[in-house]
């Protein structure tokens, strides 16, 4: 009796399992047949120019990002939304394929293109000398600016005032990270794991001020009242996507429909839909 | 791939000095897990006694006061052990100790609180078992030949109890070093904060993850050695 539920059960799992493979072959199927003919002349367009390229899984452009990074990227339920999100979704209409994001830490980025995890990253990722040693960068696709959040009556007036034995918050891995050590020294700089975290860090004064891109600061500023940016910037420095460095024909095919992307105004109107003129 | 390897190492270790990181990261995890144990134990220990009181009292002779001290110790265990560690970290951090500038000795003393607090739910439970493990006999014995209760709970009961208890303190203990590593949400640079920091400056992420992973097992494998030997020195006077 007992064999005989135990023959049952491994059945029943063997059907189970054969279901899940089967409707995920038929969901990609569809995916792609629907795709192809939709966008059959750019990805012929971007075949025939940058050679074959390949994604970690068929006909899906999987990118990675951290979305607490407005209005780069952020949550909208358990969708990530924002200007890299919708760059990403631009880039891969254009390449012919289904965007994928997967939410994951800052750090771990590179280090999940590099293991193949996932395709592409944008994430307002800055441009590197040590990142590119790591990964290829396409085209920028804007400038990021790195500004000094603090709190009202601060003491700290410019980016000099950095230097008086003050402890500054950041994101880790963010360049802001990576130049306050460099600047300032391991001890002055607490990394937090996402940016809102560092806020309020700073607005608990655990942390003297927080060093952050731009965009996000002035969510982070009108989200919370005492709050306001130094006028003198920190950085200045570019936003591109990362690509594997195995995969130099997805770098030339996501540049190529950058360049497209640009030209016909659609980057400017993401850009503008996020960051309200001032 | 062996070329690969020797970057990764260079990387992770020499350039930039980055084996300071290890080291810092070590001792930070080391202090911590230290005090909390310590901590810990000391919470468990009293929690422990009222519990094991209550529990063996007759219904009717409970005092009032006995009754409210097990009813607050029960509530802290069912706090403690039904949320997670990470959350009580980032409530004692960001809710509980709100003023405190984020200085390492405020970090480390506020990990060393949260993990003891939580430490100390866990050790009660383990040595309220080798409480209870003891024979009545004991206590009875104890008392007969004009012992006062606290007497024979310190003298008697309590040595009993905690030989009984060694393994699954050290257990405890090995659990509590390897759970520090969830002090990086505070920004606390313990070994795995040192692990990303390295990884964020350097892309790479093979050498120094297995690198903390052997040092968090070094560190594991000499707890076990130091409670073996505690235990083997208990067992002195087990001979019969």
């Amino acid at each position: 009796m007992k064999k005989f539920i135990a023959a049952l059960l491994v059945g029943a799992m063997c059907v189970s399992l054969a279901a899940c493979g089967s409707k995920k072959a038929d969901d990609t199927a569809d995916t792609t047949a629907a795709e192809t003919t939709e966008s059959t002349d750019a990805a012929a367009d971007a075949d025939a120019a940058d050679g074959e390229f390949t994604t970690v899984a068929d006909g899906v452009l999987t990118m990675g990002t951290n979305a607490a990074f407005p209005p780069y990227e952020y949550k909208e339920g358990d969708q990530v939304v924002g200007i890299d999100a919708e760059i990403a979704q631009a880039l891969a209409d254009k390449l012919g394929l289904k965007l994928e994001i997967l939410d994951m830490d800052f750090a771990s980025l590179i280090t999940a293109i590099q293991a193949g995890k996932v395709d592409i990253s944008l994430a307002g990722m800055t441009v590197t000398e040590e990142r590119k040693q790591n990964v290829d960068f396409t085209d920028s696709y804007a400038t990021g600016v790195q500004v000094i959040i603090v709190k009202d009556g601060s003491d700290i007036a410019s980016v000099d005032d950095l230097a008086n034995d003050k402890i500054i918050g950041v994101q880790e891995g963010t360049t802001g990270h990576l130049y306050c050590s460099d600047d300032y020294g391991e001890d002055h700089v607490i990394a937090y794991t996402n940016g809102a975290t560092a806020v309020q860090a700073l607005l608990q004064d655990k942390v003297d001020c927080v060093v952050i891109d731009q965009q996000p600061a002035e969510e982070f500023v009108e989200a919370n009242d005492g709050l306001k940016i130094l006028d003198t910037e920190y950085v200045v420095e570019n936003y591109a996507a990362a690509v594997s460095k195995d995969n130099p024909a997805l770098t030339a095919a996501l540049n190529k429909a950058l360049q497209e992307l640009k030209d016909d105004g659609t980057i400017q109107g993401i850009l503008d839909k996020y960051i309200k003129a001032e | 791939m062996l070329e690969g390897l020797k970057k990764g190492l260079y990387q992770t270790f020499i350039l930039d000095d980055n084996y300071q990181y290890f080291i810092k990261g070590i001792q930070t995890t080391l202090i911590v897990t230290v005090f909390a144990l310590i901590l810990g134990v000391i919470l468990g220990v009293i929690i422990a006694i009222i519990r094991s009181a209550h529990d063996q009292q007759p219904e009717r002779k409970k005092n009032i006061f006995l009754r409210l001290a097990n009813l607050i110790c029960q509530i802290y265990l069912t706090v403690i052990r039904g949320t997670p560690m990470m959350v009580q970290l980032l409530i004692m951090w960001f809710v509980v100790w709100a003023s405190a500038r984020a200085t390492d000795g405020n970090m480390i003393r506020c990990a060393i609180l949260a993990f003891g607090i939580n430490s100390g739910a866990y050790v009660a439970e383990i040595i309220r078992s080798g409480i209870m493990s003891i024979d009545k006999g004991q206590m009875e014995a104890g008392r007969s030949v004009g012992l006062t209760y606290a007497t024979t709970m310190r003298c008697v009961i309590i040595p009993q109890a905690f030989k009984n208890v060694l393994p699954a303190l050290g257990n405890e203990l090995i659990t509590l070093l390897k759970e520090t590593s969830v002090v990086t949400v505070i920004g606390l640079r313990d070994l795995t904060k040192g692990a990303l920091i390295i990884q964020s400056k350097t892309y790479q992420a093979f050498v120094p993850f297995f690198a903390i992973a052997a040092m968090y097992l070094v560190m594991v494998l000499g707890l076990s050695w130091l409670m073996g030997k505690l235990e083997r020195r208990m067992r002195q006077s087990d001979l019969r």
